[in-house]
């Protein structure tokens, strides 16, 4: 949910990493945070096992810029991606402006990725969200790997509703901007609508 | 859809952070804070100095999330109050609507007085949320006038 405060003339707004396991959600985040000079971002928060896998959510938050006076700052999270956390990503999912899915593109986590999307739609349905009406990017990652998919195939299978699909290497930083740019775009324009 | 957006305007801000500003001086309190639900930090009040108060705010929202969810697994709504008690710093939440009123203190207060003042002025709280959520109804987005350029700028 944006929150716009005239006061420090400051809008926030937060963007969800969704995905299944292993997918890339958090080297995502790791990537922005590396790539980001310090002054435009705060801590990266992991709430993660000890064997590194996100066990409640990743949090960063970014600031792009000023547009017409007011600082644009963008709370990025990232949802566990084990199947048996759903009660986790429900919550993470709350007051979300925008989502990201990242697909991995792995020939064996064709099923997972369909799972974890059916997923998605069900607990954005659960806040009262629309998967069809937000925000909404799929990024493919996970391209340099041996065995993947198609591109035209995962967008055949995965696309929802003509949203943007970027192909991605989190672990390099390839893509993971350009991810990043196509769902905050949508997110100001839709509060442009106002 | 979900919650709509929470504008505050800058005589709300002002107002809430007198009201902040108060509690902390009646409970002793090094910091309190206002935060929404989902995380974003509203107002805050105190000794802040290097603490990462963003963070903080997430952790704080997660935290009631959490709890919240097992409260509702059990058969509660949700848990109204929690606290938090460190060697020397401790914070204590309150759950008041879709905000939440977190306060930081060490060994100058105690539990019992953050939690009464903390109760005492949830009533106002709630009072001022009440009006932020009416305000919203009649009031244009700042962006409305936003152009493609505006924000492609912000990615250059």
């Amino acid at each position: 949910m944006t929150f716009i405060n005239y006061a420090s003339r400051e809008i926030n707004c937060k963007i969800v990493y969704y995905g299944p396991g292993l997918c890339g959600k958090t080297t995502n985040l790791q990537h922005i945070f590396d790539a980001t000079a310090p002054q435009a971002r705060g801590k990266l928060i992991s709430l993660a096992t000890e064997t590194d896998r996100t066990l409640f959510f990743d949090f960063m938050p970014l600031e792009l810029g000023t547009v017409r006076g007011f600082k644009t700052r963008f709370h990025l999270y990232t949802v566990p991606g084990q199947v048996f956390y759903d009660a986790s990503r429900k919550l993470i999912l709350k007051g979300v402006d925008g989502v990201v899915f990242v697909a991995d593109s792995q020939e064996e986590r064709m099923d997972a990725n369909i799972e974890s999307l059916y997923n998605l739609e069900e607990n954005l349905q659960a806040q009262g969200y629309d998967l069809m009406k937000i925000p909404y990017v799929l990024q493919l990652n996970k391209r340099d790997l041996p065995n993947i998919i198609p591109v035209e195939d995962l967008a055949a299978e995965l696309q929802r509703k003509g949203e943007p699909v970027v192909e991605a290497v989190a672990a390099t930083g390839a893509g993971v901007f350009d991810t990043l740019k196509a769902v905050a775009k949508q997110v100001l324009t839709e509060l442009r609508k106002g | 859809m979900a919650d709509a957006p929470i504008l505050l305007r800058e005589q709300q801000y002002h107002k809430i952070k007198a009201v902040l500003a108060r509690l902390r001086l009646d409970s002793s309190a090094r910091i309190v804070f206002l935060v929404d639900k989902d995380g974003q930090e509203i107002a805050v009040q105190g000794e802040v100095g290097n603490l990462d108060t963003t963070s903080l705010a997430s952790l704080a929202a997660g935290n009631v999330a959490a709890t919240g969810g097992m409260a509702q697994l059990i058969g509660e709504k949700e848990f109204p109050t929690l606290s938090h008690e460190g060697e020397r710093e401790s914070i204590h939440i309150s759950v008041i609507g879709r905000l939440l009123l977190v306060v930081v203190f060490d060994e100058c207060s105690s539990l019992g007085l953050v939690k009464l003042r903390s109760k005492q002025v949830s009533h106002q709280i709630s009072t001022m949320i009440a009006e932020i959520t009416q305000s919203d109804d009649d009031s244009d987005s700042p962006f409305a006038g936003i152009t493609d350029e505006d924000i492609d700028s912000l990615f250059n």
